[in-house]
């Protein structure tokens, strides 16, 4: 098939320019972008901490008090101040972001961004007070 | 279902484990992960916690808050390492083990929160 005609062996070269692995680093608005999101490393970490207490619990009060030991060896405690770290984080890029994703209006006019992104701080005002409440005592 | 019809029901969970995570997450991750540990104010006793635990309203928060930040951590980290580390050619793979992971996390999380007394 040498006689077909109209092909020609040009191509021409995609532009595309080749990202670097590690784009990420050479701008601080990067680098917090793959902060926000490696913070959910910390939001699964969480999940698992939260379970292993929770099947101590379940086991008894002295499988309890091994968790509460373990939870205060310096490992632990270095991943959970991280992790607490990453997941405030977590939550103000989320509540601060709220209002952006969230168009709320009200009688036809839409509700200024601060008001729903305070309603959001305040919920989780709220739902930290109630998970206090519970935990220390107000419970019975 | 095609990929395209199952990307907003993934969207949904992970801005539902989003929210729950970011209200319930840093006051749960500071009581037991740096005061109760540090002694800054004393832990609940084990009765306590079995009762508040066992509650069915609470039994129900657990396993809500663990099976969606979980399906959170799935959405978010798959595109960080899509984005971050450019790793398409792994796509496959890492979907597999993320939402494979939330998943078997979820039904983890149900087989424990069942097991409370």
């Amino acid at each position: 098939m040498s006689d077909r005609s109209g092909f020609t062996e040009y191509h021409p070269r995609w532009l595309r320019p080749r990202m670097s692995t590690y784009w990420w680093l050479t701008r601080w608005s990067h680098f917090r972008f793959i902060l926000r999101e490696l913070s959910s490393v910390f939001v699964a970490w969480f999940v698992v901490y939260f379970l292993i207490l929770v099947h101590a619990v379940s086991r008894g009060p002295a499988s309890y008090q091994a968790f509460l030991d373990w939870s205060g060896s310096a490992a632990v405690l270095v991943l959970n101040v991280v992790g607490l770290a990453f997941v405030v984080f977590h939550a103000v890029t989320w509540f601060t972001l709220a209002p952006q994703a969230m168009a709320v209006r009200v009688g036809g006019r839409r509700v200024p961004g601060f008001i729903v992104a305070a309603s959001n701080y305040l919920a989780w005002a709220v739902a930290s007070a109630g998970v206090a409440w519970l935990l220390l005592g107000g419970w019975r | 279902m095609t990929r395209r019809a199952i990307e907003p029901i993934l969207w949904v969970l992970f801005s539902a484990g989003g929210v729950l995570a970011a209200l319930l997450i840093p006051s749960l991750l500071f009581l037991f992960g740096l005061a109760f540990p540090l002694g800054w104010i004393s832990p609940p006793g084990h009765a306590h916690l079995v009762g508040l635990l066992g509650h069915p309203l609470v039994r129900a928060a657990t396993f809500l808050l663990c099976s969606l930040a979980l399906f959170h951590w799935a959405h978010r980290f798959r595109y960080t390492l899509y984005d971050g580390l450019q790793i398409k050619h792994l796509n496959e793979i890492v979907n597999a083990l993320c939402y494979g992971g939330a998943v078997l996390g979820s039904a983890v999380a149900a087989y424990l929160v069942l097991q409370i007394p």
